[in-house]
């Protein structure tokens, strides 16, 4: 169940040349080879008997302004990805590049600027809010760490009723407990904790996730409004891919570790190539009953193997529908396919 | 639904609890049928009794802190199961109605084998020997779709995927071919893909042995792709039951369209754009309004919505299978479209 030692750096990914011509503007975030493996530790001296191969050599850029999506099914590494980037989870190799600076070699006073740069919003707006700290407290903390707001209490004062009226919420919630929130207010305050700091590029980690549906479209509309507003960029890890073809500009999908497919949202189902995204896509149902019988269920037999030991091949090859020999020996690279797309997948480059 | 008679009936179905704050009414008068071999789907979002109503039905809900009106009427072959005592319902419970609940992990025990775990309802509801009831296990696991049934039997849900437990957990709920299942959030806890596969035994399972389906579910999805028929709950009540077909293009109910409205939907060129919500919160079971429940969030909202609670009653022109709780339902409104999704179903199946 377990494998010996590491060995990822079995397939190197190619370092994506930028893009030739004038037009050509410096993406803000470039993520490179990207790995993250959690050790696991067993037998009588507790030692690393193998590893968990969370993210596994991951490559992508995000361009200012940019909503870039990440779906995948659990386990499939897209939080572990999420805190990689922002170092909340060091990464075991490759490289963060933001604004050409490559994070992952910053010390920790270094890389605390670059903190307040790229924020991130949880999933359980519950648990990733102090419980002691009222609004006020929580917002403080953070912006006199940072040193967000110059002048005195007042100016910060000031600077939080201003940023609690951005995320929609009333004025007197500044002196409330986390708990008297419900789960859509408490996800605002997450929002409004990571605007605080004027953030350029925002890791929002399933943030609608365990909200309502009512609820959930408030939550999307207002990350929308203050994308606009705020000029941010977004990284935006969720496993339903209706809200992030609603949200986002474009997807990156994952399977155990990989990047399998890069495509734009716009027409996701005319545009998917990968077995994977469109068994995703298949397998999400559509909201209307009269298309039951002329477009049923993709059914994927199987489950998702295991992280602790992945297949050397093409890690989908097991539950794909045109799996080859060839899948099940080497693993397919990501390679361009057509306009802003990329696509992992050897049955596609027949 | 041609078939004249209910396998489940329930009216008036009052639930209340004793808390802290004082006795509340989590749902309040709840009615509806349940025909043999159809699926009915009650959605609604957290909080609004979809759970207390299936959990009512059981009557799995602590009897210290629960009052379940005398009024209730929930008939199942001629018992009144709101009234029936512990023995009747322990025969009818696992037997003739089963439930299937959101979480497998902490729903089956642990410490036992899953064999040990379906044998337990054969055991106290078949005459059945050990060496049948084991081989009958093994055959429910087949059943469901778990490969090596003859080695997994043996083994403990730790060792099963989420989709697995939760195929085990029907297993248990249909071996002793229940007439009526409840199925609450079945596959809520899951990924879209094993989703899917639950989804497709569940209907498999029903055309095969001809149980009627209590779907509980938020995800209005999976309703669409599942259920003949959907009640819908706001704050305890039913708001509006009737066909799948005419819920999601025809609803009457402000609230059952605001709820479509608000799911951002695939395939639809709406990327980008702001999605319609509903302003506000669900008000609190303690402090109800006392007309229309919905009328503080309802954009067609009337004096009269907020002096009047309405009744749950037919809507025009379509008779006793189309009921909604609304003095002003939307029957001019026009059905949605469904030319949007052309571009989706012109290659349904189609492989790069």
């Amino acid at each position: 169940m377990i494998t010996r030692a590491p060995s990822f750096a079995a397939a190197p990914l190619p370092e994506p040349a930028p893009p030739p011509g004038e037009s050509f503007v410096a993406p803000l975030l470039s993520v490179r080879n990207l790995v993250k493996h959690f050790p696991v530790r067993g037998g009588v001296l507790n030692r690393i008997v193998g590893n968990v191969h969370a993210v596994n050599g991951v490559s992508f850029d995000v361009n200012r302004g940019e909503i870039v999506g990440v779906v995948g099914e659990s386990g499939c590494g897209k939080s572990t990805l999420g805190k990689a980037i922002i170092r909340l989870s060091e990464p075991t190799s490759g490289s963060v590049t933001f604004e050409g600076t490559d994070i992952t070699r910053l010390s920790h006073a270094e890389l605390m600027p670059f903190r307040r740069r790229m924020q991130i919003i949880f999933q359980d707006p519950y648990s990733s809010l102090n419980p002691r700290l009222t609004v006020r407290k929580l917002l403080q903390e953070a912006i006199d760490f940072h040193k967000v707001v110059p002048g005195g209490r007042a100016q910060t004062e000031n600077y939080i009723d201003e940023i609690i009226a951005k995320v929609g919420m009333r004025k007197d919630s500044k002196d409330k407990f986390p708990h008297e929130f419900s789960g859509g207010q408490r996800q605002r305050l997450g929002i409004a904790r990571a605007l605080a700091l004027k953030p350029e590029f925002l890791i929002a980690d399933e943030p609608v996730s365990a909200l309502d549906v009512s609820i959930q479209a408030q939550v999307l509309n207002l990350m929308m409004d203050l994308k606009r507003e705020f000029g941010l960029t977004i990284l935006f890890i969720s496993h339903d891919l209706k809200v992030i073809e609603h949200f986002c500009d474009r997807v990156l999908v994952m399977y155990l570790g990989h990047i399998v497919e890069s495509l734009p949202c716009d027409d996701l189902h005319a545009q998917a190539k990968h077995p994977y995204t469109r068994a995703l896509l298949g397998a999400n149902p559509i909201d209307d009953p009269d298309q039951r019988e002329s477009r049923p269920l993709t059914i994927l037999q199987g489950d998702v193997p295991s992280p602790f030991d992945p297949p050397k091949g093409c890690a989908f090859a097991g539950r794909c529908p045109l799996v080859m020999d060839r899948c099940r020996v080497e693993r397919p690279i990501l390679r361009p396919r057509g306009d802003r797309q990329d696509v992992a997948c050897w049955a596609v480059e027949n | 639904m041609t078939t004249p008679s209910p396998i489940l009936s329930v009216r008036h179905l009052t639930t209340r609890f004793r808390t802290d704050r004082g006795i509340v009414t989590a749902i309040d008068d709840v009615s509806f049928d349940l025909y043999p071999g159809e699926t009915l789907g009650i959605v609604g979002e957290s909080g609004c009794g979809k759970t207390v109503t299936s959990k009512s039905i059981m009557r799995l809900l602590p009897e210290r802190t629960t009052i379940i009106d005398p009024s209730s009427q929930i008939m199942f072959e001629g018992t009144n199961l709101a009234t029936a005592d512990d023995r009747t319902m322990r025969r009818i419970r696992g037997d003739r109605i089963a439930m299937i609940f959101q979480e497998p992990m902490t729903s089956l025990n642990p410490v036992f084998t899953i064999g040990w775990q379906l044998d337990e309802a054969l055991k106290y509801h078949t005459d059945l020997g050990r060496a049948a009831r084991r081989s009958r296990a093994i055959e429910m696991l087949k059943l469901v779709e778990i490969p090596n049934a003859e080695r997994r039997v043996d083994e403990y849900p730790h060792q099963l995927s989420g989709g697995m437990r939760q195929r085990v957990m029907i297993a248990m709920a249909l071996c002793c071919e229940p007439d009526v299942l409840i199925a609450d959030e079945p596959t809520t806890a899951l990924d879209v893909t094993i989703q899917a596969q639950i989804l497709a035994l569940m209907e498999n399972l029903r055309k095969r042995l001809n149980t009627a389906i209590i779907l509980i579910t938020h995800n209005l999805g999976v309703v669409a792709q599942v259920c003949d028929r959907v009640a819908v709950m706001y704050a305890g009540r039913v708001i509006e039951v009737g066909g799948v077909r005419r819920i999601f293009h025809d609803p009457q109910h402000p609230y059952t369209r605001a709820l479509l409205d608000s799911i951002p939907k695939a395939g639809r060129k709406e990327h980008g754009k702001r999605l319609p919500t509903i302003e506000g919160i669900v008000p609190s079971l303690f402090d109800l309004p006392k007309g229309c429940r919905f009328a503080d969030r309802c954009a067609r909202c009337q004096p009269l919505c907020r002096d009047t609670e309405p009744e749950l009653l037919p809507a025009e022109g379509v008779g006793e299978s189309h009921l909604k709780r609304c003095h002003f339902p939307l029957s001019q409104a026009a059905p949605v479209t469904s030319a949007s999704h052309a571009a989706m179903t012109s290659s349904p199946g189609a492989r790069p």
